[in-house]
């Protein structure tokens, strides 16, 4: 397969035909921040985070980096006012929900963004998707869905399958950019598993 | 009735068809359109057959149960032919009248048109003022169908165009008949239909779909599914035709699941198609083949995105995804997948029978035949219109329109929907078309046209339109979810009298980054008829501010 060459915050990068910007900046030692982002899934363009400056052919253009293709001769700034512009404010939307959440408050500081801008609601999950989506795509379990739309999207653990699956997993609990996930699998098991519960289970991350 | 196996068993058919008619006689068009269905027209057309045969007049007077009219506000509406003779607001009551009237060739005066003002009466279709200014190329056809019936469309030209197409025309002079055409997308975004088509037909894979989008979500917008319920086999043979110029096996009608009258014809429709070979296998004697299956909504506003609903058909949530690849190279499960608003697949016919240098010849310099408009809000005659591209608001406004309601005078006319804009009332003479709306800042998006009167609150407007997107956001990218939820707090707050003057800023900042970082069309345009207020109403939001409320009284 040929190679794409592009260029990186002005460092030229050569990279697979077929691989995403953020997999040729990693690949450079280039840093581009993101939350809903794991090497075992599927890119997935949910938390914005990783959006970069893109010049092609003339035309600047705003692009999520985990899911847009290298292309030859592509210019890509992974740092510009507009971008810094976008992550504050979804560190600082997030930050609504998850204000002590170690990943978006180390976020915060580097992008400069005000925990405070917006009115507290702490609901702690960010809704990243990673929970879901390796238990989906690598367990194939499915044992965690979303539910709900808009502001009122929620994951769920699916009764059924968690309380036949999850108790010997788990292996999502460490994803989790909140640790979220563990409270609510917590809180869901002393209320729902409650044959599997009669084995404490050790709340560890 | 057997599949017609070539294109002169089809007009074999025609003539049988209009030999069985007497096109002196006179026929009786009764609106069921959704909104004469809801003003109970069903009652009118029952009173109608009773009347036909108390008097013994079958086969003397003909009677056909339509799709939308378009002159919704004066439903229930009653068209009858051979010269279009209007009544409006009939009754049951009023039936034994019309049927006498009509019989001696005389007109029922209590019904027809009356000038609000100067009490003018208005009897023919051509002299009714809300008619008289339109082009009604597509809706017109609505009076002289009855949708659950193939042989009322095969009677004015239907499927001559397919026919035409496939028996005269390679795909790629239908293709480029369309490009030439200029025919622009009507679901929103105006691009080239014939571009789009090109780059399906010219993507590498060799199953291809083709697929029309009925969902419209748009608020204030229900055109499409006027024109969908009221002609189905139009949009049908469009799509034919538009698989036949690409290459597409399959074809997809993706519409709402919520509109009984709409899925019956549809289904009806597309039942007949087949059966007389209209669709499904070498259609028409001529080798081509193509299905098409019928899929429905999820009751949810993003499914009508390109993406949404192309993850829809596959049985997936509708959840779009981004579209670095576009999804006419990569759509459904992946394959080259060209997908049509209602209105665009329903112009294809004509361009395909009439041609290009006709379709060209109506229409302002860029956008070119006619468009559909949804008009209501505070307007005097709110309905279905249609009218050339290029026509000032004005037009529509006031001489279709008549008005803004109870003498009050025009502040704003808002376009697009949720995710379009308002522009003041001086902007009267703007053109409809879709360079300059855009510009404007009132994209036409798909063609609802909502009216404004002065007492319009216009940051409850925003905060209205608002409310309704947050709760259609999918949920799956920040900056859509999280961004329209903190827009609504700030104008919910503003339109409380909570506002402070930091909330401007905060909105700024808001609507940059949803529009710019949002993963689809939802979240990106989501903001457009905030950016249209802060445009052309700022001051209006700094006074509530500032003073803390209690202006306005009401949204739309």
């Amino acid at each position: 397969m040929t190679d794409i060459v592009l260029n990186i915050d002005g460092k030229e990068v050569t990279a697979a035909a077929g691989a995403t910007v953020l997999d040729a900046a990693r690949q450079a030692g280039i840093h581009i921040p993101t939350l809903c982002h794991f090497e075992k899934l599927e890119a997935y363009g949910g938390c914005r985070l990783c959006m970069v400056e893109s010049e092609s052919r003339g035309k600047t253009s705003y692009v999520v980096s985990c899911l847009y293709p290298v292309e030859n001769g592509l210019v890509v700034r992974t740092r510009s006012a507009k971008v810094d512009k976008i992550r504050r404010l979804i560190i600082e939307e997030l930050m609504a929900h998850a204000p002590e959440a170690p990943e978006l408050v180390a976020l915060a500081r580097e992008y400069g963004a005000d925990k405070d801008r917006f009115e507290k609601e702490p609901i702690y999950c960010i809704l990243c998707g990673l929970c879901e989506r390796y238990c989906a795509e690598v367990k194939q379990k499915n044992a965690i869905g979303f539910v709900g739309n808009g502001p009122e999207r929620e994951i769920s653990f699916v009764p059924e399958i968690a309380a036949k699956e999850c108790n010997d997993c788990k292996e999502c609990f460490p994803l989790c950019p909140t640790s979220y996930l563990q409270a609510a699998f917590v809180l869901v098991e002393s209320l729902t598993f409650a044959p599997a519960a009669a084995e404490p289970v050790a709340a560890q991350g | 009735m057997p599949k017609l196996e070539s294109v002169a068993a089809l007009e074999s058919l025609r003539s049988d068809i209009l030999a069985r008619r007497d096109a002196t006689r006179p026929c009786i068009a009764v609106c069921a359109g959704a909104a004469c269905d809801g003003l109970d027209s069903i009652t009118v057309a029952t009173a109608f057959k009773s009347e036909i045969a108390k008097q013994g007049l079958e086969g003397k007077v003909d009677l056909r149960v339509t799709g939308c009219h378009g002159y919704c506000e004066k439903g229930p509406n009653v068209v009858v032919g051979p010269k279009d003779v209007c009544y409006f607001e009939v009754t049951p009551e009023d039936v034994p009248g019309i049927v006498s009237a009509t019989l001696k060739g005389e007109v029922f005066e209590e019904r027809v048109y009356k000038d609000p003002q100067t009490g003018a009466k208005a009897v023919h279709m051509d002299e009714v003022p809300f008619y008289k200014h339109q082009t009604r190329l597509l809706i017109g056809d609505n009076p002289k169908i009855d949708p659950m019936k193939i042989e009322d469309y095969i009677a004015i030209d239907g499927y001559a165009a397919l026919a035409k197409a496939l028996s005269t025309m390679t795909p790629d002079e239908v293709l480029n008949e369309v490009k030439k055409a200029n025919l622009r997308g009507r679901g929103g975004g105006g691009f080239p239909a014939g571009s789009k088509w090109e780059t399906t037909k010219n993507a590498p894979e060799k199953t291809k779909y083709v697929i029309v989008n009925g969902h419209e979500g748009e608020s204030a917008a229900f055109m499409d599914r006027a024109m969908l319920t009221g002609n189905p086999h139009k949009v049908i043979e469009g799509l034919i035709i538009g698989a036949y110029a690409i290459g597409a096996q399959q074809g997809f009608i993706y519409t709402r699941h919520d509109a009984p009258r709409l899925v019956e014809h549809l289904k009806a429709a597309m039942a007949q198609a087949e059966e007389y070979g209209f669709m499904g296998e070498n259609i028409l004697g001529s080798g081509f083949s193509c299905n098409v299956e019928l899929h429905f909504d999820v009751g949810i506003f993003v499914s009508g995105e390109s993406s949404g609903l192309m993850r829809s058909i596959e049985g997936n949530a509708p959840e779009p995804r981004p579209k670095y690849i576009r999804t006419s190279v990569s759509g459904i499960w992946d394959k080259p997948s060209n997908l049509n608003n209602v209105e665009t697949w329903a112009n294809v016919p004509q361009i395909i029978t009439r041609g290009a240098d006709w379709f060209t010849s109506i229409g302002s310099e860029r956008s070119k035949g006619t468009k559909l408009v949804s008009l209501s809000g505070n307007v005097v005659n709110s309905g279905i219109v249609e009218v050339p591209m290029g026509t000032p608001l004005r037009t529509l406004i006031f001489d279709i329109g008549g008005g803004v309601r109870d003498g009050k005078s025009l502040k704003a006319i808002h376009f697009g929907g949720a995710m379009g804009g308002s522009i003041p009332a001086d902007q009267i003479d703007a053109k409809l078309d879709f360079d300059e709306m855009s510009k404007l800042g009132a994209p036409i998006g798909a063609g609802g046209l909502l009216v404004m009167d002065e007492d319009t609150d216009m940051v409850e407007v925003a905060r209205y339109l608002l409310d309704f997107l947050v709760k259609e956001s999918c949920g799956k990218c920040v900056p859509c979810r999280e961004g329209m939820y903190q827009m609504l707090k700030i104008l919910t707050n503003i339109t409380e009298g909570k506002g402070k003057t930091s909330d401007l800023d905060r909105l700024g900042d808001l609507m940059e980054v949803t529009s710019a970082a949002s993963l689809c069309a939802l979240g990106k345009t989501a903001s457009d008829p905030l950016k249209s207020m802060m445009r052309y109403f700022k001051d209006e939001y700094e006074t509530r501010i500032a003073t803390g409320g209690g202006a306005g009284s009401q949204a739309i």
